[in-house]
């Protein structure tokens, strides 16, 4: 009895530790033998990026990846897609705390001073070589640079821009080569565009300015061609709630529930470009990086133009930067920087605006053959370029992802009409002041 | 004598831990520890990106007290419950009542009802993200055949949260119908064989065999559809990200936006605090009350 029962004891002990030291041992080996590997033949780079558009972006990613690692053999990048600019950012940021961060990623412009207070990135001013950074328009810059230092490189960039369906410009009795300039005549294009069927059902909307996700980007166009821009240079204030954005927010809310020509409630930001190439919607305001998307898949003629003005024209600039991260090895740093000096090259900045619609974020990639022969074939894709003009900054804060929160709720408040403009825009303002007051 | 009782139970006791070793040591890695780290943590502030981390007592439960978005992701939480909860049982029962009667294509039938459960909730919701859409998605296509117009069923807050329910009701019914169908085969048949010899009615049936019998079914599947209430939020990501204004947030989803959108660690622990304890309530309750009412055959 007493020696079975020992036995058993030693029995269970070990079958316990075997099971242990099985898991542990080859857990460690799979990772000796990665770095090593990697030591031996390749850096390799993670790449985190995200998707914001319609159209084949991972795939143009995949290849921009491999014909980069055909031309640099000693480098091995891993493209990783990483879901939408708010999930890249969650993962970056987990992978950061969790000391493992991506060797380099495409993140929202905007997210700098968060990246910053979080310790995470590297300025890159030691790898830039002469004027390289001063091909880049300035709109982009404002947002990738500060305190003296340039801390990301402009790389999928974009400007909301106005898409209108051409053929249904003929058919109500517009002129299709002369889009809205202004509100007033947005909404009496927009009034004239909206098409009901006999019950008194909308076959066709006159425009659609989604309001899923992140409506303050659109909402901030409309702000800039009211008056002046939704936060301070330097990050610590908002101005949420000015007569100026009353009233622009009120436009955008009138647009469906006073005048009907514009679906109620929350719109899909997903679903925009869909409802325009299948003629639900004469108008749409999206993203430029979708103008190749709907160039391929729309059935009819379309245009692009500015989006339309009141005081003034104005848009705010928007999309993603490339960033390099702090805590990764030297030589992870001068092959990331490689990788986005290669993607960044006036022809290939050039051809990514063509299979995308984003803006080539350099002005000599518009000086390139390429660009210039695209540009002659179809006119629209210099508009997001020319409409530069009159960007600024996008929204952007310290403690940016709180405040986004804040001014999205309420305007979407404001458009589903629980809040009214005035109530909804002082509610965020409220709030906003709260966040950044340990800012102030 | 009583030397070798202490003895026996020694080793009785020796021997349990020592099986139980094992899960412990897991258990105490992946689930105590989080829990007082969690709880310890709630009690300081750490602002984001800065290490070191201030202690501020109750603040952050205080703060919680007062936000308007904690009290009306708690309110859709138990709106989300009501809804999910009761249907997915009641309906759950009915199916596994119906596919264990003697019908034609039983197995297809048990097939159709089960395989919503077999699909990932995302891949779900990006299905009925299509279905829901205004315009031309499939109900909005099916309600213009009515001349009833287009509704934004994502878009505004009087519908969003019961476009969410009617579709997690349609995904976890069907996992539930397979455990009311061991239950009803568990039942012995002689009780029907007697209910039938005195002529008793399929109602009656119902309400005085198969239901009381079903009992502890019933119990197991209203904790597992309650917990799910608060554990799943995948279709929310997908869908709509809480909106419009946090009408289809939930405080699990709430969670991950204050700790990982707004790095608010400390905030995010005090919610976790608060989840954790809605669930133990939820959990003591099931078994200290429920459980005795319920006649296990």
């Amino acid at each position: 009895m007493k020696f079975n029962f020992k036995k058993n004891v030693v029995l269970t002990l070990t079958l316990f530790l075997l099971i242990l030291a099985g898991c542990t041992n080859s857990t460690t080996t799979k990772t000796d033998d990665i770095s090593k590997g990697s030591k031996k033949e390749k850096i390799e780079l993670s790449f985190y990026f995200p998707v914001s558009v319609g159209g084949p972006v991972t795939k143009i990613i995949d290849q921009l990846a491999e014909d980069f690692m055909a031309e640099n053999p000693t480098i091995k990048v891993n493209p990783i897609y990483a879901g939408s600019y708010a999930d890249t950012m969650t993962r970056a940021q987990t992978s950061v705390q969790g000391g493992n961060p991506p060797d380099l990623a495409v993140i929202l412009a905007t997210e700098l001073y968060t990246l910053r207070s979080m310790d995470a990135i590297e300025p890159l001013d030691r790898f830039i070589e002469d004027d390289y950074i001063n091909d880049f328009y300035e709109g982009f810059l404002e947002n990738s640079q500060a305190d003296g230092k340039t801390w990301s490189i402009p790389f999928q960039r974009s400007t909301p821009v106005m898409y209108y369906n051409k053929e249904a410009f003929a058919k109500a009795g517009l002129n299709p080569e002369k889009p809205p300039k202004n509100w007033d005549q947005l909404l009496s294009y927009a009034k004239k565009l909206t098409i009901k069927d006999g019950s008194g059902e909308v076959e066709q909307w006159g425009v659609e300015i989604p309001s899923s996700g992140f409506p303050y980007w659109l909402f901030q166009g409309f702000a800039l061609q009211n008056g002046k821009n939704l936060m301070s240079d330097d990050g610590k204030e908002v101005y949420f709630d000015t007569p100026e954005n009353v009233e622009a927010l009120q436009f955008i809310v009138d647009l469906s529930r006073k005048y009907g020509v514009m679906p109620k409630n929350v719109i899909d930001w997903a679903t925009v470009p869909s409802d325009f190439m299948k003629g639900k919607t004469a108008i749409m305001y999206h993203t430029t990086g979708n103008l190749t998307n709907v160039k391929n898949n729309a059935d009819f003629e379309f245009g692009v133009a500015y989006q339309s003005a009141n005081k003034s024209y104005g848009s705010p600039t928007g999309g993603g930067n490339l960033y390099i991260f702090k805590d990764i090895p030297e030589e992870h740093k001068k092959a990331a920087w490689k990788f986005i000096k290669w993607l960044t090259t006036p022809k290939r900045a050039a051809q990514w605006s063509i299979d995308t619609g984003y803006i080539a974020t350099r002005k000599s990639a518009y000086e390139t053959k390429l660009m210039k022969d695209y540009v002659k074939s179809f006119p629209p894709a210099a508009v997001a370029r020319d409409q530069l003009e009159y960007a600024s900054a996008e929204l952007s804060t310290y403690n940016n992802g709180r405040i986004y929160q804040v001014i999205n709720d309420n305007l979407q408040a404001a458009i589903v009409g629980d809040k009214s403009p005035a109530e909804a825009l002082k509610d965020a303002q409220q709030e906003a002041d709260r966040i950044l007051k340990p800012y102030n | 004598m009583k030397n070798g009782w202490r003895n026996s139970t020694f080793k009785v006791n020796f021997y349990s831990w020592l099986f139980l070793l094992p899960s412990l040591i897991f258990l105490t890695i992946f689930t105590f520890y989080p829990i007082l780290k969690t709880i310890y943590q709630s009690f300081f502030q750490s602002m984001q990106g800065e290490h070191d981390s201030v202690f501020i007592g109750l603040d952050n439960y205080k703060y919680l007290m007062e936000d308007e978005v904690f009290w009306e992701v708690i309110k859709n939480n138990i709106w989300y419950a009501l809804g999910t909860v009761p249907t997915s049982i009641i309906l759950a029962m009915m199916m596994a009542c119906f596919v264990n009667a003697k019908i034609r294509a039983k197995s297809w039938i048990r097939t159709f009802f089960f395989y919503p459960t077999v699909i990932p909730t995302i891949a779900i919701a990006n299905i009925w993200l299509f279905i829901y859409t205004p315009g031309y998605g499939l109900i909005n296509h099916i309600l213009s055949w009515f001349g009833i117009g287009s509704v934004n069923f994502l878009g505004q807050s009087e519908t969003v949260m019961a476009a969410m329910i009617v579709m997690i009701v349609w995904k976890q019914a069907g996992y539930f119908m397979i455990f009311y169908l061991a239950g009803l085969q568990n039942i012995p048949t002689n009780l029907y064989e007697v209910a039938k010899i005195e002529g008793t009615s399929a109602w009656n049936t119902f309400k005085t065999i198969t239901f009381p019998l079903l009992m502890p079914t019933t119990l197991f599947v209203f904790i597992i559809s309650l917990t799910n209430a608060f554990k799943l939020v995948d279709h929310i990501i997908v869908m709509t990200q809480g909106g419009p204004n946090n009408a289809s947030n939930l405080l699990l989803y709430y969670i991950y936006q204050v700790a990982f959108r707004f790095w608010d660690k400390g905030l995010a622990s005090a919610l976790t605090v608060i989840m954790l304890m809605i669930m133990v309530i939820i959990a003591v309750i099931q078994f200290f009350s429920l459980d005795r009412k319920i006649h296990y055959s």
